[in-house]
């Protein structure tokens, strides 16, 4: 067994903020003592009002080498993004 | 016993308590042994000072003397201080460190929801201040002394080994005095019987969980420093804690 505790990536959600959002990482032995040191670690100037931690082993990420395949095709297909709306006004968070 | 005094006498314990501690703790900064409990212990010592500044400030007011928080922190001698001895035991390893904020943070947590009651507006909104912050630090430590206790055979003989040490200086905040007896007559503190009920059966929990043999409550306790009869470890912590105003009297930021 490994003596490093495992790392866990900890994502917050601010207090006008709508979704959680990555802040960082750090090491704790497991799921509840992450939770303790997100807390202390990220959140001690009134930044958050929800903590989310998840093992950095469990998060499934895309390979940097597949960044052509998978990001620019529609970057020269002007159609794709919708840049020709004009947003209303009174939509907000849009 | 004239009930001013006794209630300046109540303040400075609770004062002292959190002042000590938190001397203690910052004491590890920077030498936690890992980054995330580093800046946890720097947390917590940061939560006892402020607490501190609160039960000090009083004190000083209700004094009339013109001692501010400042003066009673840095210009007091050993004796004068009224911290109890669980706070002023040394650091030692981080079993420790931990098991000595555990008991700590359980008495703190009970005692704290007591005044919250207090016949004193002044106390009771103090309490109510600093028992959200103490009921985190009850969570941290406790989580803590679980995991080493119940956690390898090396951590859990240094756990062990943390509980039959401090054991006999868990009684000492139950043990009540005159002056002790004055606050519970006038309203202002809780009795000593459902408090320690509460204590023990907190840490009776915890320490089934960690897997550790809790001590006989009844085996003989320590007892003295909220009366001023502390260990001469405590003079080295002040003469670290008060060296700049005594070198530099009235030295400011």
């Amino acid at each position: 067994m490994s003596k490093e505790w495992p790392l866990w990536e900890v994502f917050i959600r601010s207090q006008h903020g709508l979704a959680h959002k990555h802040v960082g990482s750090l090491h704790a032995p497991d799921a509840a003592m992450a939770v303790n040191n997100a807390r202390d670690v990220y959140t001690r100037r009134n930044e958050g009002v929800s903590i989310w931690v998840v093992k950095a082993a469990d998060i499934v990420a895309s390979s940097p080498g597949d960044k052509d395949a998978l990001f620019e095709p529609s970057n020269s297909k002007v159609y794709r993004h919708p840049t020709f709306f004009p947003m209303p006004e009174e939509v907000k968070n849009l | 016993m004239d009930l001013t005094q006794a209630k300046f006498d109540y303040l400075l314990r609770q004062g002292d308590n959190a002042l000590i501690l938190s001397q203690q703790l910052s004491q590890l900064c920077g030498k936690g042994p890992a980054l995330e409990e580093d800046m946890a212990l720097t947390n917590v010592a940061l939560d006892l000072l402020g607490q501190t500044r609160m039960w000090l400030g009083y004190a000083g007011e209700l004094e009339g003397q013109g001692r501010d928080e400042d003066r009673l922190a840095y210009l007091r001698d050993v004796r004068a201080f009224r911290n109890c001895l669980l706070v002023e035991q040394p650091n030692g390893d981080y079993a420790m460190v931990m098991l000595r904020q555990f008991l700590f943070d359980t008495w703190h947590y009970f005692l704290m929801r007591g005044l919250s009651a207090s016949s004193d507006r002044r106390i009771a909104e103090i309490a109510e201040k600093s028992i959200k912050e103490i009921t985190y630090h009850l969570r941290r430590s406790g989580d803590l002394v679980v995991r080493l206790g119940d956690g390898s055979a090396v951590s859990h003989d240094k756990m062990q080994a943390a509980v039959d040490e401090l054991w006999t200086y868990s009684g000492e905040m139950f043990l009540y005095d005159e002056v002790d007896q004055a606050m519970v007559t006038a309203g202002i503190a809780p009795a000593p019987e459902p408090l320690r009920a509460a204590f023990l059966q907190h840490v009776a929990e915890v320490f089934e969980e960690a897997t550790l043999r809790m001590p006989s409550p009844d085996a003989y306790m320590q007892r003295g420093g909220k009366q001023g009869r502390h260990g001469e470890r405590l003079g080295f912590v002040l003469a670290e804690m008060q060296f700049l105003q005594r070198a530099y009297p009235d030295a400011q930021w």
